[in-house]
């Protein structure tokens, strides 16, 4: 740890927050889905990849931006319509009957994803350049603090929705007690939709952020969904600051832990591991949960 | 007793076929059928797991892996024969699914489910790094091979001691404070049984189905890699499970043959892609899923953990 | 023509059957008790209206049919407090009643504040920091939000201390006069609920044994033995 510089430890913290941005969104979308269904969306890193590929067949005919956006709204449309079909009959359905839902989602939209788009790496365009900016002598990459400030407007315009609107008020009620929402005239059954809707944007947003660092393919998002359960668990899975919290710690303590010659980068994944089974056992409701009884 | 007729009946019935289709059928196909007991193996492992404790594992592919690795390093490294390992294999598994068992006992549902499903995407990456011991990403090849006739009466020989073996678990008394534990834990506790000993023992056992399961898809493949073990292999299991569901252990080897068939036959009939087995089997997935939860009143196996009045007993 | 009307109800849960042919009114512009024991079928009947129970029979409000859903209820001007109030306790006082008015064009905060003028202090307060009663008044003025014609009020007094029931259902019977506020009050605490209401009837076992004014009801002797205690 002493051979590098305080240049070398700058830099992975960036791009430890870079990547921990990546895991923030995700691990944001699965609590969404977690606290408002009740169900761990284990198709969530693969239906973000499909919305990535999508992303990328529109931009052979459109400019980024453009694309972007129409891609994140046909993740919303997408995901609400599949809430409504597949989850919804299997709301109350046993743990066992959940999971092997989303699993098999999870692995419909990996298939499909090499299916259509064949198992080749595809280059994906990234809207900030790779240019490096200097910083108090270290040398950052531009793409990195773009992927961050993405991440943290993201998460911004998502506070300001939950926080201040009425639809926010309406999904976080039917969220905490879909009962009472009822007796009030909130219809709960399209707010959890919305729920998905709007985890599956997301999803879409960290796909297209780091399909230009690994390269688009259709086991893109394998590892990524690890980091993101990680910090989801690390950050306590109700708890969408936590989330986000998780996401960035996680991320830059990867990174730091990688530097360490016995672990190596190729062990990053089990120390993802290590930290979900750590959590769940020492403290399951992680740094912000609450003690909720739920029906898991 | 009824149960133990059936039980018998399909015994033999399996007798007949593991003896006859030898001669009916081509010797590649012989092969093929080896890995449909490979994969049944562990997929009867898991089911008993998810039936009778409802414990939830998406990462029974690691013990396979687990399984498969010891029977690749004791022939590569120690020149044993390659079938007098799968007992080991199926031990050093088991020993594992106890380790493991007993922390995963804290974690309920949809957490357990998720530290196995963390569980299985590790343990390819952790098998890489072990370089000395495991040969790295180029894995271990093995020298000798067989013929595939004696691939298929080894793998189908083992498959039927281990559902002997399983069917006289079940009518233990294990079995039955299993089935106990599945009805009501917090009533099982009350009469004194020590339930954390029973879920760790269902999940070491159900450990010890899938090593052995790893240590013939070794023996299979010639040897071990970790890209033999991917999270997918996990997720495969649990559809023999699904099918399993609604027929034992005919639905097993349903399942079992499904998993193998759609890979072999996917490329031939629609395209090479690999897509296409991995959407195959999340459709069958879900489709299973949702067919289970529709007839959710008639099918008790499925729907562990609800109160269902008094336990069945299963064949 | 009577603001509600149940004509024949019958409701179940699963196989059992909770309410065996109710039939009650009324009357907009006054409050209606529905008194009897644990079990009744008091809770339930509010549940039928509200249409969170599986009913047969007709439930007409306003001239129309209702009972479908919750929504469907909240958005035609029925307000429901359901048993143990419903509130949102992680959510803040404001929050709650906010989300009371979701189905209403405007938030007005100040009409509803005059009732219960302590609430505004409290603006940020967590609701599940509040104590029992506060959350009962807060449930109230919450249903208020939404301008409701009817409101529905599921055993109000439950777990509260007598002086706070007696506050309760002082600003109930000033809804009532001020604003024309129609209610239907399920409560097992009959002699508050007589005494604020013109109407009642007495649930058993799902069906409805006794009805008339309150006045009668408080002359009625077996009433007298079996609810109000003496």
């Amino acid at each position: 740890m002493l051979a590098y510089t305080f240049s070398d430890y700058a830099q992975q913290v960036v791009s430890g927050l870079s990547s921990g941005g990546v895991y923030a969104l995700l691990a944001l979308a699965i609590v969404i889905i977690y606290r408002s269904t009740g169900v761990i969306n284990f198709a969530q890193g693969e239906m973000a990849t499909f919305t990535t590929f999508i992303a990328f067949s529109l931009m052979h005919h459109m400019s980024y931006w453009p694309a972007f956006f129409l891609t994140c709204a046909i993740a919303f449309a997408g995901a609400v319509a599949l809430e409504r079909v597949v989850i919804r009959p299997i709301e109350q359905a046993p743990v066992l009957t959940l999971v092997i839902v989303t699993l098999g989602l999870a692995l419909m939209f990996n298939g499909a994803s090499a299916w259509i788009w064949g198992g080749a790496v595809h280059q994906f365009d990234s809207p900030f350049s790779t240019r490096p900016i200097h910083v108090a002598g270290v040398a950052f990459s531009i793409q990195d603090l773009g992927i961050i400030a993405v991440s943290l407007v993201l998460v911004l315009l998502l506070w300001l929705l939950f926080q201040f609107t009425k639809l926010g008020l309406a999904l976080r009620a039917s969220a905490l007690n879909p009962e009472a929402s009822r007796f009030v005239g909130i219809r709960v059954g399209w707010m959890l939709a919305f729920g998905w809707g709007l985890a599956a944007a997301i999803g879409a947003v960290a796909g297209m952020l780091t399909a230009p660092l690994s390269g688009l393919d259709f086991n893109m998002m394998l590892t990524l969904l690890l980091y993101a359960f990680a910090a989801a668990v690390l950050g306590g899975l109700e708890s969408p600051l936590g989330a986000v919290v998780g996401g960035l710690l996680f991320g830059v303590v990867l990174n730091l832990v990688a530097m360490w010659h016995v672990v190596g980068s190729s062990l990053k994944l089990p120390v993802g591991l290590a930290v979900i089974l750590l959590v769940l056992l020492v403290r399951p409701n992680g740094l912000f949960g609450r003690t909720v009884v739920r029906k898991v | 007793m009824r149960a133990w007729a059936a039980r018998g009946g399909m015994l033999a019935a399996g007798v007949v076929l593991f003896f006859l289709l030898p001669h009916v059928v081509s010797d590649f196909r012989l092969f093929e059928l080896a890995r449909v007991g490979q994969y049944f193996i562990a997929m009867l492992g898991l089911y008993v797991l998810t039936t009778y404790t409802g414990q939830v594992s998406i990462g029974h592919g690691a013990f396979m892996a687990i399984g498969g690795y010891t029977t690749g390093v004791l022939v590569y490294h120690r020149h044993w024969e390659d079938w007098r390992t799968l007992p080991v294999a199926a031990l050093v598994a088991g020993v594992a699914g106890l380790l493991f068992g007993l922390p995963a006992l804290r974690l309920r549902g949809l957490y357990l489910a998720l530290a196995t499903f963390a569980m299985a995407v590790s343990v390819p990456a952790i098998i890489k790094k072990w370089e000395s011991l495991t040969g790295g990403s180029t894995g271990l090849l093995f020298a000798t091979f067989h013929t595939n006739r004696w691939y298929y009466d080894v793998t189908w020989a083992a498959a039927g001691v281990l559902v002997v073996l399983a069917w006289i678990v079940l009518a233990s008394p294990v079995g039955r404070t299993w089935r106990a534990l599945r009805d009501s834990e917090v009533a099982a506790a009350s009469f004194g049984i020590w339930v954390p000993l029973y879920k760790t023992l269902a999940f070491g056992i159900s450990a010890a189905y899938a090593g052995l399961a790893g240590g013939i898809l070794v023996i299979l493949s010639l040897g071990a890699n970790p890209n033999s073990f991917p999270i997918q292999l996990s997720i495969y299991l649990l559809v023999g499970v699904a099918i399993g569901a609604f027929a034992s252990i005919p639905g097993i080897l349903v399942g079992a043959a499904f998993v193998e068939y759609v890979q072999v036959y996917a490329p031939k009939w629609v395209s090479d892609s690999p897509g296409i087995p991995t959407f195959a089997f999340g459709a069958a997935l879900v489709l299973a899923a949702f067919a289970a939860t529709a007839v959710s009143a008639l099918t008790i196996r499925w729907q562990t953990g609800l109160k269902r009045g008094p336990a069945k007993e299963t064949s | 023509m009577p603001l509600l009307e149940l004509s024949d109800v019958t409701a179940d849960y699963g196989a059992v059957r909770a309410l065996h042919g109710v039939s009650l009114s009324v009357d907009e512009g006054t409050v209606v008790s529905v008194l009897g024991a644990n079990g009744a079928g008091k809770t339930t009947t509010l549940r039928a209206i509200s249409g969170t129970v599986r009913t047969s029979g007709a439930i007409t409000y306003a001239g129309k049919a209702v009972g479908r859903s919750p929504e469907q209820a909240a958005r035609t001007g029925i307000a429901h407090v359901p048993e143990g109030r419903g509130t949102f306790v992680e959510l803040t006082v404001w929050e709650n009643l906010r989300l009371g008015a979701y189905t209403a064009r405007r938030a007005e905060f100040d009409r509803v504040l005059a009732y219960f003028p302590w609430l505004s202090e409290r603006r940020d307060q967590q609701a599940g920091t509040l104590s029992g009663g506060e959350q009962q008044m807060l449930a109230l003025a919450r249903a208020l939000m939404a301008r409701p014609r009817l409101l529905l009020l599921d055993e109000p007094s439950l777990g509260l201390a007598p002086m706070i029931v007696r506050e309760l259902f002082a600003i109930v019977g000033r809804l009532n006069a001020e604003e024309k506020l129609t209610v239907l009050v399920v409560e097992q605490n009959a002699n508050v609920a007589l005494d604020a209401s013109q109407h009642a009837y007495v649930l058993e076992a799902g069906r409805v044994a006794v009805e008339g004014t309150s006045e009668e009801l408080r002359r009625n002797e077996s009433v007298r033995r079996s609810y109000l205690g003496y």
